[in-house]
């Protein structure tokens, strides 16, 4: 890593390492009698590591300037390669807790076995694991190949990359230990949040000096929604993480919000999370590899623009729908619904846009597993934005509201929309990326796409049967205007397909272990001697790097 | 600037901005989607206008239909409260004896009774009512306070040990820490417990002595035949049925430690009508079961 680094670079490494191993040691003082001392060490114990790290290649000879005359990949690798692994993390938590809801007992009477605790690290695993490492990794990628510049320095992408995985890592730890500021997606405390805070600016800013520094007259579609998220999920984060620490000791923290308003913030944070982050980000991702891989132009341009607006526009409202027939003011109530319902038009816009650009290359859907993932996602993304719409509807709400159909609709898009575009796309990235000629093997592709669409499929019918009968149970009345059947009775029903979902949930996690297997496999193979001008994967021309 | 293109497949020109070999279509948008967003448009303005919607600086718009969620929640517990008051009513003043021998009531009883059961009691007394350890068979062990539908109404009513004011009291003491009997007492008398209930019966003589230690310590409050006294809440020792499970080494352990159990009372939570309803739905439980 050192080795891409100019000695400005080296330096500045150092300077950060330096300064983290000291704030490390300073939370593990400060926090000696709370949890988190145990956070202090654990950033203490990473960052010397690093710095010893550092220190060995320090000496190692300047990277030579014909390096400017080639894209920076090194961090979308790394990149690529904690996906998976986050991957694996977090939908192998989804399973245990999936299997917990059907077999309660299996916690063992281990406090950090509990529910609680493991289903955030699924949660967190998955959307900032898994998904957040994906979005920075082709992020990457996508930005210096549509703006043909490189990225403005090497130092930066990787103290995002790993300042991000250690956000990850400080955030699953803290859920073992009982650590939650119980907002849901927003879990990790205070300190946690900070640091989020510097790794996100610095992301937002490559992205905006290398988009200054571009080579192309326009900005692709795709970095209109890799710059929403990044400046968009900042927003989020900032605001609903406003709280204050109980000592610059502990761990707790109090929010700056409270009651309706607390609830308000949460679900503009929570329902923006899955616009921003699991939405604009990914479409960021679809736009580019669907039609790369493809080989088809984007349907239609002027759809893009109407989408894009529409869905950064609308979904700002939306948050309040996830509080309907609570104590929010109904008239919250109301335009949450509005700007719910009509963010249909721009979603399906975005989705048509995605199956229209196919026209012409459907064979190449059929044959390629590769290809298929992603044309899956557009379909899975249209199907769960048409559910996400209709749930928002008041009336439908109050049928849906608690029950797992909600919980069948966010895995309607985890699993079909997110997920898929995602394997679709690193599928299509590794070989390129690690200078392999193929895929290991493009059969275990379509062996894990199986798996995927099968396991999603599962999933999901079982969450939408269990949801409506929970609900309609909840609300059955007999002819004495009583309830008819009690609580019990619904987790009884309930039960079989909680046995279907974790079945369902454990397809999708072979699926993503094939998928490991499959890119780890891709990486042993030998590389291709070609060189990148071969392939017309270079940027416009060399340019010089900062401080040079 | 780069050059406009007509893309064979589709026949539509390219914008001529390209990406890395991405193109785009200047591909006009479809009529069907701008139907489609003048209709959702339209339908989000007038729900807006129909229902409380948008904000002000003195309060919010309140919708030409005039909905209130407060009111409407209101006036749907105001209609099932009606509904059901034909028989709530009757369950919340009528005397519980002569609304046992009534068909009608019973049968409200017995379709309304079980949720309201489960959801209330069943953490405790699980789901058919036959207890868990630490929490009494109430279908069909004898009942400690009584087992009149007034006094089970009572007992639901004010809890056992619990935090209302008039709560029915009941302590079984520690005889083993605090001192009041040896060891070897207690387990003479966990062995005569054991031979009470479930026998066999002990040598005569080892049953003297035992019986002499219950007069002497128990009886005040179990009976001197150790069937139970509803005055002290104390439990018939000489059935089958334990709520601490009746194995020597458990009864060994009320003995020694005392046992005081907690049952909350449910005035204020529950309404008078279903606190009755479930003194019913219980004792009819007991006579259901053989």
């Amino acid at each position: 890593m050192l080795a891409d680094f100019t000695r400005g670079e080296r330096t500045g490494a150092l300077v950060i390492l330096g300064t983290m191993v000291v704030l490390g040691l300073a939370m593990a003082i400060a926090g000696r009698h709370d949890l988190l001392g145990i956070h202090g060490w654990i950033v203490f114990g990473i960052s010397l590591a690093l710095t010893f790290g550092a220190i060995r290649q320090l000496d190692l000879p300047e990277p030579s300037p014909e390096r400017l005359s080639e894209y920076y990949d090194a961090p979308t690798r790394t990149g690529l390669i904690l996906t998976l692994i986050w991957g694996v993390v977090g939908m192998g938590a989804g399973f245990w807790v999936a299997a917990l809801l059907a077999w309660p007992e299996m916690t063992f009477d281990v406090s950090w076995l509990s529910w609680g605790r493991l289903r955030p690290i699924h949660t967190s695993g998955v959307i900032f694991g898994f998904g957040g490492n994906a979005l920075i990794a082709t992020s990457l990628h996508v930005l210096q190949r549509t703006t043909r510049a490189r990225l403005p320095d090497a130092l930066s992408p990787w103290f995002v990359l790993i300042g991000y995985n250690l956000f990850c890592i400080i955030a699953a730890s803290g859920y073992l230990m009982g650590l939650t500021q119980s907002k849901e997606y927003a879990e990790p405390e205070w300190y946690a949040d900070i640091w989020l805070v510097v790794v996100w600016v610095v992301y937002f800013f490559i992205y905006m000096r290398t988009l200054a520094r571009r080579k192309e007259p326009h900005i692709y579609v795709a970095n209109w929604y890799y710059m929403a998220f990044i400046l968009v999920v900042a927003i989020l984060h900032i605001v609903n993480n406003l709280a204050v620490p109980v000592s610059f000791g502990s761990a707790k923290s109090y929010s700056l919000f409270a009651g309706v308003q607390d609830a308000m913030t949460q679900w503009w944070y929570g329902h923006n999370a899955v616009a921003f982050f699991l939405t604009a980000g990914f479409l960021g991702m679809m736009y580019y590899y669907l039609p790369k891989r493809a080989g088809r132009p984007i349907f239609s341009y002027r759809m893009s623009i109407i989408s894009f607006w529409g869905i950064t526009f609308m979904y700002m409202w939306a948050g309040s729908h996830h509080l309907h027939y609570t104590a929010l003011p109904h008239w919250v109530q109301t335009l949450g619904m509005a700007f719910s319902v009509v963010l249909l038009v721009p979603s399906w816009a975005s989705a048509g846009n995605a199956l229209l650009t196919l026209n012409g290359a459907w064979h190449k859907v059929r044959d390629d597993a590769v290809l298929r993932f992603m044309a899956l996602a557009a379909i899975f993304y249209g199907i769960t934005t048409f559910e996400g719409s209709f749930m928002a509807i008041r009336a439908v709400n109050s049928l849906s509201h608690y029950t797992d159909w909600t919980v069948g609709h966010v895995h309607a898009g985890a699993l079909g929309w997110v997920a898929m575009i995602t394997f679709g796309s690193l599928y299509s990235l590794v070989p390129s990326m690690f200078k392999r000629e193929r895929i290991y093997s493009q059969k275990l592709v379509e062996v894990h796409f199986w798996l995927a669409l099968s396991g999603t499929v599962i999933y999901v019918f079982a969450m939408w049967n269990s949801g409506v009968i929970q609900g309609l149970m909840w609300r059955t009345y007999d002819e004495t205007g009583t309830l008819s059947y009690s609580f019990i009775d619904s987790l009884v029903a309930m039960h079989p397909y909680y046995i279907a979902r974790a079945f369902g949930g454990l397809l999708f996690l072979l699926g993503a272990l094939t998928a490991l297997f499959n890119v780890i496999m891709t990486i042993r193979m030998p590389a291709i001697g070609m060189a990148p001008e071969a392939r017309g994967d270079l940027p416009a021309e060399p340019v010089m790097q900062a401080g040079e | 600037m780069a050059l406009k293109e007509r893309d064979e497949f589709s026949g539509q020109l390219t914008t001529g901005h390209e990406w890395n070999g991405i193109k785009e279509l200047n591909t006009p948008v479809p009529k069907l989607l701008w139907a489609f967003l003048i209709t959702m448009a339209l339908f989000g303005l007038v729900w807006t206008v129909l229902m409380p919607s948008w904000p002000g600086i003195n309060g919010y718009f309140r919708g030409l239909l005039g909905a209130d969620q407060h009111q409407a929640v209101q006036q749907t517990l105001a209609e099932a409260n009606a509904e059901r008051a034909v028989w709530a009513d009757r369950l919340a003043t009528e005397d519980l004896a002569a609304l046992q021998a009534d068909e009608a009531i019973m049968n409200v009883v017995r379709s309304a009774g079980p949720a309201l059961f489960v959801d209330n009691c069943a953490a405790c007394h699980g789901p058919s009512a036959t207890g868990n350890v630490g929490y009494p068979n109430i279908a069909e062990a004898p009942m400690m306070w009584g087992s009149d539908p007034d006094t089970v109404a009572e007992t639901i009513r004010v809890g056992i040990n619990a935090n209302h004011p008039e709560t029915r009291f009941a302590q079984m003491l520690a005889f083993g820490k605090d001192q009041m009997l040896a060891g070897e007492e207690i387990s003479q008398l966990a062995d005569y417990l054991v031979s009470i209930s479930a026998g066999p019966a002990l040598p005569e003589d080892q049953r003297l002595a035992a019986n002499d230690l219950f007069l002497n310590n128990c009886a005040g409050c179990h009976g001197e035949d150790a069937a139970g006294m509803v005055e002290s809440g104390a439990p018939n020792l000489t059935d089958t049925f334990w709520t601490y499970a009746g194995d020597r080494s458990t009864i060994r352990q009320s003995i020694y430690n005392g046992r005081q159990g907690t049952m909350p009372a449910w005035e204020g939570r529950l309404s008078t009508a279903q606190i009755r309803m479930l003194a019913l739905y219980v004792l009819d439980l007991r006579t259901a079961t053989p």
